[in-house]
């Protein structure tokens, strides 16, 4: 059983993207496209090249091989442009610890070039129940809260294409699921593409509309999550990941 | 280049700057104990010896004044970026519409505000508590000034390049790197005091000649235009070269992948 082909515009698309590090292939001709509306769920075991992929789409990284391209650009020639309809969260990095986080925010949404910073702050805070934060120094939040600073700052700009790498890691459950319902609720209202890698399996199931499962760079399989779980003997996408991981493969029952 | 970017990654360090008052207090603290220091043991001297060796020690104040200028444009440039760097945000910046040149523009602009309030506490005090006062420099201060600020621009940019390259191990690179020039630029002494060989090493770099330009102006009041003119020319080589060497590493960085591990760890 095969799914209809995807209509919908293609905003993010990798031809063949390799990445060697020493001689090792961290990506190997992994080839994608994510459409306008949709999000793509990076599955993997840890070193299986997520980061990677999502670090050569935002251009931290140059490719060793293939093609990149966001709106139909070539992604290295047009950066700029790119990235400016494009954004970025991770539980990795953080904004600066020192400034206030409405400081923060301000001179994001200034180099994003929001018309008017101010309300759009109020507006995206308010939406993630975190207006009572506005005044805090940012080094002193708890993890949750920070991870919904940073997503304020992913959405800034509005963005069509979100990269989201790990946004829930390290946080409550009870967090952890209020964020997937906004990342949900404002992807549908905004139609956003977004790329999004997770170890939670609960994330994926609820928040992505196609998986891709990775394995030492290359892709194993790819589909909705029941289409993965229809294709596999297991139950769960959490027994899928797991023999994935050891064996690199969905093993059938023979 | 895109003004509203640049004029927010400055906001970005004033705020650093407001929020964090000892920031402040670094900027203010050296340059006033060198002077308050070095300016009391010119009055001692000038008091004890006789005019030439008072003259002398003059120009070792001056020296160290218009150092100082040079090397907090110098920190304005390598220590805001590694701000991003210390706060993880560098990330945040790289993935943003942020060209390379306002990035980098924005970190000349805080190497030159931090200038700005050095050279006015430096001359306040100088003005108030001393015979010697940096307004004996009068209007020459500006090229001077200005031709300073310009390799403290170009060492700044290179500092970076090294900490792109080395890590965070080349951190204290940031504060050795003028250093390394010092000998070199005759901040103390003039070139024809330096070692023969040492000589033509010396006349390569900008600051020389507003040293030398210095130590005329304050014996006769006036100094060789060539002088300024040859800084000026040979800092926009510096800054053209820093520039290229920056570029380049950073590149390099993005080759190798390590720009994300080096913003994220
Ligand atoms: N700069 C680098 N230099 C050398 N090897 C690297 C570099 N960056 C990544 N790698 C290697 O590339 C492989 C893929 O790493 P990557 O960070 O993409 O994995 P990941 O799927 O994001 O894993 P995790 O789930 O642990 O976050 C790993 O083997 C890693 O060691
Ligand atoms: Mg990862």
């Amino acid at each position: 059983m095969s799914a209809p082909p995807d209509t919908r515009e293609v905003i993010l698309e990798a031809r063949e993207l390799t990445r060697e590090f020493d001689g090792v292939k961290a990506l190997d001709r992994f080839s994608f496209q994510l459409h306008r509306g949709e999000v793509l769920g990076l599955l993997g075991a840890n070193g299986a090249g997520k980061t990677t992929a999502m670090n050569c789409l935002l251009g931290l990284t140059l490719p060793t091989g293939g093609d990149l391209f966001a709106f139909g650009l070539e992604l290295q020639r047009h950066r700029i442009q790119i990235l400016q309809r494009s954004n970025f969260s991770s539980a990795y990095t953080a904004l600066p610890g020192n400034l206030l986080v409405g400081q923060n925010l301000l001179v994001f949404a200034k180099i994003y070039g929001v018309k008017d910073p101010k309300a759009k702050i109020a507006e995206l805070m308010e939406l993630l129940e975190i207006s009572h934060l506005s005044k805090r120094v940012t080094g002193q939040l708890s993890a949750g809260e920070s991870t919904r600073v940073n997503l304020v700052k992913a959405f800034l700009n509005d963005p069509e294409l979100l990269m989201l790498d790990e946004p829930t890691a390290s946080l409550d459950p009870d967090i952890a699921d209020k964020v997937r319902k906004v990342v949900r609720k404002v992807q549908r209202e905004r139609n956003i593409g977004i790329l999004y890698t997770s170890h939670n399996m609960r994330d994926i199931e609820e928040v992505c509309d196609r998986v891709i499962f990775l394995h030492k760079g290359r892709i194993v399989c790819e589909g909705t999550p029941a289409q993965i779980l229809a294709r596999s003997s297991s139950s769960s996408l959490e027994d899928v990941f797991i023999k994935i991981a050891r064996d690199g493969e969905i093993v059938d029952e023979a | 280049m895109n003004l509203q970017t640049i004029s927010a990654l400055v906001l970005r360090y004033l705020f650093l700057y407001t929020r964090t008052p000892m920031r402040m207090v670094e900027l203010v603290f050296w340059p006033v104990v060198d002077l308050v220091v070095w300016g009391n043991v010119t009055v001692f001297i000038q008091k004890n010896t006789n005019p030439e060796f008072g003259n002398f020690v003059l120009f070792f104040l001056g020296g160290m004044i218009l150092w100082d200028i040079m090397f907090r444009a110098q920190q304005g440039v390598a220590i805001s970026f590694l701000e991003d760097v210390w706060t993880r945000n560098l990330l945040n910046v790289f993935v943003a519409p942020v060209r390379t040149t306002e990035y980098v523009s924005a970190t000349f602009i805080v190497g030159f505000l931090r200038i700005v309030v050095t050279a006015i506490v430096l001359s306040l005090i100088s003005w108030f508590g001393y015979t010697f006062n940096v307004f004996t420099l009068s209007w020459w201060l500006i090229p001077f000034f200005a031709n300073l600020m310009l390799f403290g621009w170009s060492l700044g940019m290179i500092s970076t390049a090294l900490i792109l390259r080395w890590g965070q191990a080349a951190e204290s690179l940031a504060w050795a790197i003028p250093f390394f020039f010092q000998p070199a630029v005759a901040v103390f002494y003039r070139v024809e005091d330096m070692p023969a060989w040492s000589q033509p090493i010396a006349w390569c770099f900008p600051p020389t000649y507003i040293f030398e330009g210095m130590r005329d102006v304050m014996k006769s009041g006036s100094m060789n235009w060539s002088y300024l003119w040859t800084s000026a020319g040979l800092n926009l080589l510096y800054l053209a070269l820093a520039g290229w060497l920056f570029l380049w590493i950073l590149n390099l960085t993005r080759k190798r992948g390590l720009l994300t591990k080096f913003a994220t760890q």
